[in-house]
């Protein structure tokens, strides 16, 4: 029997160690126990989450390959596929912020390339704690430069994403990546270890002793020993990964190369046990071929080691010297470690001789999965009553200072730290809705986004999760895009509390709801438990990845305002609610509240009428409503396409009107002959639509039931909106 | 033998990696600080127990590679005999 | 017209450049890989594309100068054959010593992404005389280390030979401080060598020569050499 101390160090409890000795008819030896406790932690096993994640939507009829694999598949015609992935990073950044965030965006995008698809485009969802305290502006500044190091010096643009800054996220930074790539279907390869006889080829970086315990550690909660585990955090490097791209495209598109898996998470361990599982076979490796760059490495740390830009190949026998003149050319190792064999066990050996052996599929399904109780958490009977404000400031004021707020405000300064423009297909650059690539040999492009608003995730989960996925899909809508596929990265303090449980299992019932309903399916996804720290916990976090499909490109819409004159109309709701909203957040500092509820069947409605009126041509430019209301959106609008706007709101409440928050809400302008043609189309659809001003140039005028509110130069919002972040952040 | 070899920018051309350090320390208090200088460090491990001619290709490495000579300069500050 | 664009181990834009030259402007292109070499008259245009060759290790450009490639394009420069640098490419070819000074870190620090407006300072080369003299064009820049230095005497050397083809400038063509991104002195945004078939500059034309995604301003440095490049064969076929 086992210390439980012992056990501890790998991250196992006693009646996963029972388990253990169930399957293999004996005690483990010290290999094979870091080997269970690294594939059966949270992070590699989603001990704690595979249940619910059941519950997902996977199926559609472009899906080519749901939840399991690298990474999520769908066809969007002309014989290509899109292939994604969100990935979160969060336990690492809040350490190295750098490092983590770096090898964050390393390891997303080998998921995509280990597909055969080249990766277009990244997306990065960053949530941290107040702008204003310095530890805060350090791990913001970490990030971001992490982040640009990597993906710039990788050459895929980094295209969008979102910023969010509440005091939750102090101790816990998140970061989410997402990589979008793009292939021909018959250049898919799945990653299997198929073929028996074949061999197992390591390529790309030497093994070193980095990370190890880099799994076991994202699946504990941050304490002051965290910072002790700097080793545990890798060091990434770029230029590898981008020789490594270029190799492993050119490889995989060869009959003679079978599967391609990346070594992410639990390193050599994963990668052997992920590929044989899905095929149903073995695998029987030596580990003193791995090309090592420290000396006197064990068994144990080669297969745990974390050590990036590494790939496993599924070779034909026979081809290897093949596959070793594609990545020579590159000037990257490529090295036979074994075989694929048919017994489903993966052997271990060092210089021949068996140092482990286990059977693969107890490492990536045999954990014994983990029932968590679940209860309603007892805050939600403080926060979900009606909060009720009034405007006891001039309005004009708020809106400057909304505005210029750290959520709000344009993130210019981080996004112009990416390169978003490498590889000449970013259509429409950070800072709008969401971003779209071309698809060169084609007329499609596909729109990309990430969102959530984990506030109303807080106040109320099912709500939250429904409306994460709405918003995603009218930032796709009105670009005119329309919605193909969702993934996901849940981001959850301890799953082991019942409250956060409860969390876990109503976003997730949101989400399918809403994605259901929308005909979205979620293809892939991450989950990430232990957000936490002895002081706080952060708010239910499910970020959603979305991508939409532009049959043609020149049909797309953007943010901006475009010609004087043109009308100005809001599809949906006039009056926005305050409660759970940024304004109440940001100005009144309460998070309290009943987020406004959505109808998806309204929703729905709303997303037809704006696809159907960009593809028609009858407008000119959408925006979605959302994090800060009307007023807000109207300046992005007018910011965007540097016009001004002069209208007027007409409804009860003051600050409802300008800063409430409510679901299924687009701007649009249209030139005046079309307004009738829009009135139709919604009429059509059983849609309230109503027209609030027109573009005009140099000021942005608001009136609320005729008395004007808000006057300013377009100058002035500009400022405010464009420049506020980086004030903020320069300052000492 | 190792070989330690320095490379800084020439006098004149302006390191604003060096002020910033400079501004930070300074913020920390250290005003004493009056000017920072940042450079880089190679420690080449040679395969040679000739210190002349290890002194005289390392030379070569500097003005070939290491250095930019438009912009830098470089010292072999210590040439250090491994047993 | 032959065009070659270069591919370094850690090129980003070599396939962008191989786009703009194929597709939009419908040469015949070739990509040449760093490994290789290739013969005086196998291109009449070479391009060292964007990106971070070596990983931008050591100095950015300082690994890549050696390659063997560079010794084909050092030969195909010297008998008059056009050399177009971007971004990491000029920073290739002043490692090299085909153009002068050096790219240094911008001197924020930071990498920059984002438009600027460069000012036509000489339209009397085979890469810009399709633009008016003075002209203010709008470009990509996307870099780090796009600081250009020259000590006095090399910068009055630019001067004297007409080298210093663009500069950052605003919207009306000031030249000042506030519009340069990098702190590159006197605002250079691109030069090109006495002889003047050898261009580097920072910003990305191949980003900027569809309107699609942008702006279309840097399509005419594509078109420029291709003008000169028939002028010069029908001079020739007329010898």
């Amino acid at each position: 029997m086992i210390a439980e101390t012992e056990l501890k160090l790998h991250g196992l409890s006693t009646e996963e160690y029972q388990r253990i000795t169930e399957i293999l008819g004996r005690d483990p030896n010290n290999v094979e126990l870091g080997m269970y406790g690294a594939m059966w932690s949270e992070h590699c096993s989603y001990k704690n989450s595979k249940r619910v994640l059941k519950r997902f939507p996977t199926t559609g009829k472009r899906v080519i390959q749901g939840p399991g694999e690298n990474a999520g598949i769908v066809d969007i015609g002309d014989n290509l596929v899109a292939v994604l992935k969100i990935e979160s990073h969060n336990h690492p950044s809040a350490v190295e912020p750098f490092q983590g965030a770096a090898t964050g965006v390393g390891g997303i995008i080998r998921d995509i390339f280990a597909m055969g698809a080249r990766p277009l485009a990244l997306l990065d969802s960053l949530r941290f704690g107040e702008l204003d305290e310095p530890r805060v502006k350090y791990l913001f500044s970490g990030v971001v430069s992490g982040i640009s190091h990597y993906g710039n010096c990788v050459g895929i643009p980094t295209v969008g994403g979102e910023v969010y800054f509440d005091s939750c996220y102090r101790d816990n930074p998140l970061v989410n990546v997402m990589c979008v790539g793009v292939a021909n279907k018959k250049d898919i390869k799945l990653a299997k270890a198929v073929g028996v006889g074949n061999s197992v080829m390591l390529v790309g970086s030497s093994t070193g002793r980095d990370g190890i315990h880099g799994a076991s550690f994202a699946s504990e909660e941050l304490s002051e020993d965290s910072e002790s585990k700097r080793p545990s955090v890798q060091v990434g490097d770029p230029f590898m990964e981008k020789l490594l791209i270029e190799a492993c495209l050119e490889a995989s598109k060869k009959d003679f190369v079978l599967g391609v898996q990346d070594l992410g998470a639990a390193g050599l361990t994963s990668a052997c046990c992920e590929a044989a599982a899905r095929a149903g076979t073995g695998m029987d490796i030596d580990i003193s071929l791995v090309p090592q760059r420290e000396e006197n490495m064990s068994p144990y740390e080669i297969m745990l080691s974390e050590s990036q830009e590494r790939m496993l190949l599924i070779v034909k026998r026979g081809y290897e010297e093949e596959v070793s003149k594609i990545f020579a050319k590159w000037d990257l190792h490529a090295v036979k470690i074994g075989t694929v064999t048919n017994d489903g066990m993966i052997t271990v050996r060092k210089e021949g001789v068996k140092v482990a052996q286990v059977p693969a599929k107890s490492l990536t399904e045999g954990v014994p999965e983990v029932k968590r109780e679940s209860s309603q958490p007892s805050y939600l009977k403080k926060t979900a009553v009606s909060v009720n404000t009034g405007i006891n400031e001039n309005p004009e004021r708020i809106f400057l200072k909304l505005l210029g707020s750290p959520n709000l405000s344009s993130k210019r300064w981080v996004f112009e730290q990416y390169d978003h423009r490498v590889g000449t297909n970013t259509v429409v650059k950070p800072g709008s809705d969401a971003a779209v690539i071309r698809i060169k040999g084609t007329s499609k492009g596909i729109a990309l986004t990430t969102d959530c608003n984990s506030l109303y995730c807080y106040l109320d989960p099912l709500e939250g999760g429904k409306q994460a996925v709405a918003e995603a899909a009218r930032n796709i809508v009105v670009t005119g895009a329309e919605p193909i596929a969702i993934t996901d990265c849940l981001n959850f303090g301890n799953p082991e509390d019942p409250e956060i449980f409860y969390q876990v299992e109503q976003c997730v019932e949101g989400i399918s709801q809403a994605a259901e309903f929308l005909g979205i399916p979620v293809v892939s996804g991450n989950v990430s438990f232990y957000n936490e720290s002895p002081q706080r916990t952060i708010f239910p976090t499910p970020v959603i990845g979305m991508i939409g499909l532009l049959e043609n490109i020149n049909e797309r819409c953007e943010t901006g305002f475009k010609d004087n004159g043109d009308i100005v109309v809001l599809l949906g709701e006039v009056q926005g609610s305050t409660e759970a909203s940024e304004y109440l957040r940001y100005i009144h500092d309460v998070k309290a509240g009943k987020p406004p509820k959505i109808n998806l069947l309204q929703e729905k409605k709303i997303q037809q009428l704006c696809l159907r009126a960009v593809r028609e041509g009858v407008v000119k430019s959408a925006h979605d409503v959302s994090l800060g209301g009307l007023a807000v959106a109207l300046a992005e609008c007018c910011v965007i396409g540097k016009k001004g706007f002069k209208g007027n709101i007409n409804c009860k409440n003051l600050d409802a009107a300008l800063f409430g928050e409510s679901p299924s809400r687009i701007v649009v302008s249209v030139s005046p002959k079309n307004v009738e043609t829009l009135k139709l189309l919604a009429e059509q659809m059983q849609i309230r639509i109503t027209v609030i001003g027109t573009v005009c140039e140099s000021r942005m005028t608001l009136a609320f039931n005729s008395s004007v509110v808000i006057d300013l130069p377009l100058d002035e919002v500009i400022d405010v909106y464009e420049n506020s972040l980086e004030r903020r952040i320069s300052a000492q | 033998m190792k070989v330690k070899v320095e490379v800084f920018f020439k006098e004149g051309v302006l390191d604003p990696q060096g002020k910033t350090v400079k501004n930070a320390l300074q913020h920390l208090g250290y005003d004493e600080v009056d000017d920072v200088r940042v450079g880089k460090v190679f420690t080449l491990s040679l395969k040679t127990s000739d210190r002349e001619a290890a002194r005289k290709r390392v030379a070569q490495m500097c003005e070939k590679l290491l250095s930019n000579p438009v912009v830098e300069t470089y010292s072999i500050d210590t040439v250090e005999e491994t047993r | 017209m032959k065009c070659g664009v270069v591919t370094f181990p850690g090129s980003n834009c070599d396939q962008d450049c191989y786009h703009v030259l194929k597709s939009v402007m419908g040469q015949s292109t070739d990509m040449i890989f760093h490994k290789d070499t290739f013969f005086d008259d196998d291109f009449d245009l070479i391009v060292l594309p964007g990106g971070f060759s070596y990983g931008d290790y050591l100095r950015p450009g300082a690994i890549a100068r050696f390659s063997p490639v560079m010794k084909s394009v050092k030969k195909a420069a010297k008998i008059g054959k056009l050399v177009l640098g971007i971004c990491n490419g000029f920073q290739i070819l002043v490692e090299a010593n085909l153009l002068p000074g050096a790219l240094l870190k911008n001197i924020d620090l930071k990498f920059h992404c984002h438009d600027v407006y460069i000012k036509v300072m000489n339209n009397d080369s085979p890469f810009t005389a399709l633009y008016e003299k003075g002209e203010v064009v709008k470009m990509n820049i996307a870099h780090a280390d796009g600081n250009y230095y020259a000590d006095n005497e090399t910068f009055d050397e630019l001067e004297r030979n007409s080298q210093i083809v663009f500069c950052y400038c605003d919207e009306r063509g000031e030249i000042n401080e506030n519009c340069n991104p990098n702190g590159s002195v006197k605002n250079i945004a691109g030069i090109c060598n006495v002889e003047g078939n050898i261009l580097g500059l920072m910003p990305h034309p191949e980003r900027c020569s569809e309107e699609i995604l942008g702006s279309a301003d840097g399509k005419r440095i594509f078109e420029s050499i291709i003008t000169y490049f028939e002028r010069r064969y029908a001079c020739d076929s007329r010898n």
